[in-house]
C-alpha cells in the first residue's frame, strides 16, 4: 500500500505520489491539488479573461491529469508535465475567447535592454558614458515587506506580457527551478533567461516608484 | 588583454547582465568581471540588493492555498470517478 500524502518536501516527482495516484488514494490527490491548484489559476489567469474562467482551466487540466496518469512516464517532474498540459488549455481557451493574447506569445520579442537607458549617462558623456546617471535610491528594510508593497509586485506582474508574467510566476513566485520552467513552458533556457530579466527588471521599476512615492 | 579591469564593464551592461549572474549562467569570466565591477560600483550593489529583495518578496505571492471546498469536492468526484469509482 503506498503511503497516503507524502511529505511536502518530497516533491511532486517522486513515483510513489504517482502510483498512490493511480491506485485511487485521494489522499495524496488531495495534497497534490492543495499544493498545485492555487498557483495553476495564477497561471492560468496570464491567458484567459477572468477568474472563473481560469478556474475553469484548472478543473478541466485536472481531468486531463488524471485520464493521463496512467501513462505518465516520469521522464519530467510530475509538476512540469501537469503545467505543460495547462499551459495548452489555457492557451486553446484564450485562442477560444479570442483574448488578443498571440498563442505563441511566451518567446522573448525583440533586444530591448530591460533596464531603461535613461537612468545612465548617454554614450556622449566624456568619461563615465553608460554609468549610472545617479546610483538607485536604497530601499528601506521593511519596505517590500508591507501589504500594500506585495500588492504593487502583484498587480506589476499582471501587467506583464504572457511569457514574462508565466516565467517570472514558475521562478520567482512559486520557486520553481529554470530547468523545470522550460519543460513546462517548451522554453530554451536563454529564452527563459531573457524573459525573467525583463520581467524583473519592470517590476523592479514599479518598486522603485511606489518605494519612492512613500519615502520622498 | 587577458584581465578583464572593472572599469571594462559599465553599468548599463553589468545590470543586463544580472539575472544570468544570480543564475550561475554567466560564463567564468564574464561572472570574475562582474564581480570585480560590483567592488568599485555601489550603485550596482544597491541594484542587486534591490533586486534580491524583490525576489523573496515575490515567493511571498505563492504561499499555497487550498481550493474552496466545492471546488475540492468537484475535483474528487473527477478523481473517483477517473479511478472507476
Amino acid at each position: 500500500m503506498p503511503a497516503g500524502a507524502p511529505e511536502l518536501q518530497a516533491v511532486v516527482q517522486d513515483s510513489s505520489l504517482v502510483e498512490a495516484l493511480r491506485a485511487g488514494d485521494e489522499r495524496a490527490f488531495l495534497e497534490l491539488v492543495g499544493r498545485l491548484h492555487a498557483g495553476m489559476v495564477r497561471f492560468a489567469r496570464g491567458f484567459v479573461k477572468s477568474e472563473a474562467a481560469a478556474e475553469d482551466v484548472v478543473q478541466d487540466t485536472w481531468a486531463a491529469v488524471l485520464d493521463g496518469i496512467d501513462g505518465f512516464e516520469g521522464r519530467s517532474a510530475l509538476r512540469s508535465w501537469i503545467y505543460g498540459i495547462l499551459a495548452n488549455l489555457a492557451r486553446s481557451r484564450a485562442v477560444r475567447d479570442a483574448r488578443s493574447i498571440p498563442v505563441s506569445a511566451l518567446e522573448p520579442d525583440d533586444a530591448e535592454p530591460a533596464v531603461d537607458p535613461s537612468e545612465f549617462l548617454p554614450p556622449s558623456h566624456p568619461r563615465w558614458a553608460g554609468h549610472w546617471a545617479s546610483y538607485p535610491t536604497p530601499w528601506p528594510e521593511d519596505a517590500l515587506i508591507s501589504e500594500e508593497t506585495l500588492m504593487v509586485i502583484r498587480e506589476a506582474i499582471e501587467r506583464l506580457p504572457p511569457g514574462q508574467r508565466a516565467v517570472m510566476q514558475f521562478r520567482d513566485v512559486e520557486g520553481w527551478s529554470s530547468q523545470e520552467v522550460c519543460a513546462a513552458l517548451s522554453l530554451s533556457e536563454v529564452n527563459q533567461r531573457v524573459l525573467l530579466h525583463r520581467a524583473r527588471s519592470r517590476v523592479r521599476r514599479e518598486i522603485a516608484r511606489h518605494v519612492g512615492r512613500r519615502t520622498p | 588583454m587577458s584581465r578583464a579591469l572593472p572599469s571594462d564593464l559599465v553599468c548599463m551592461v553589468a545590470v543586463e547582465r544580472l539575472t544570468d549572474y544570480l543564475d550561475g549562467a554567466l560564463p567564468i569570466e564574464e561572472r570574475t568581471q562582474f564581480e570585480e565591477h560590483l567592488v568599485t560600483c555601489p550603485g550596482c550593489v544597491i541594484y542587486l540588493r534591490q533586486v534580491r529583495a524583490q525576489i523573496a518578496a515575490s515567493a511571498a505571492l505563492g504561499a499555497p492555498r487550498p481550493p474552496a471546498e466545492e471546488v475540492k469536492q468537484k475535483l474528487l468526484d473527477l478523481f473517483r470517478s477517473s479511478r472507476g469509482g
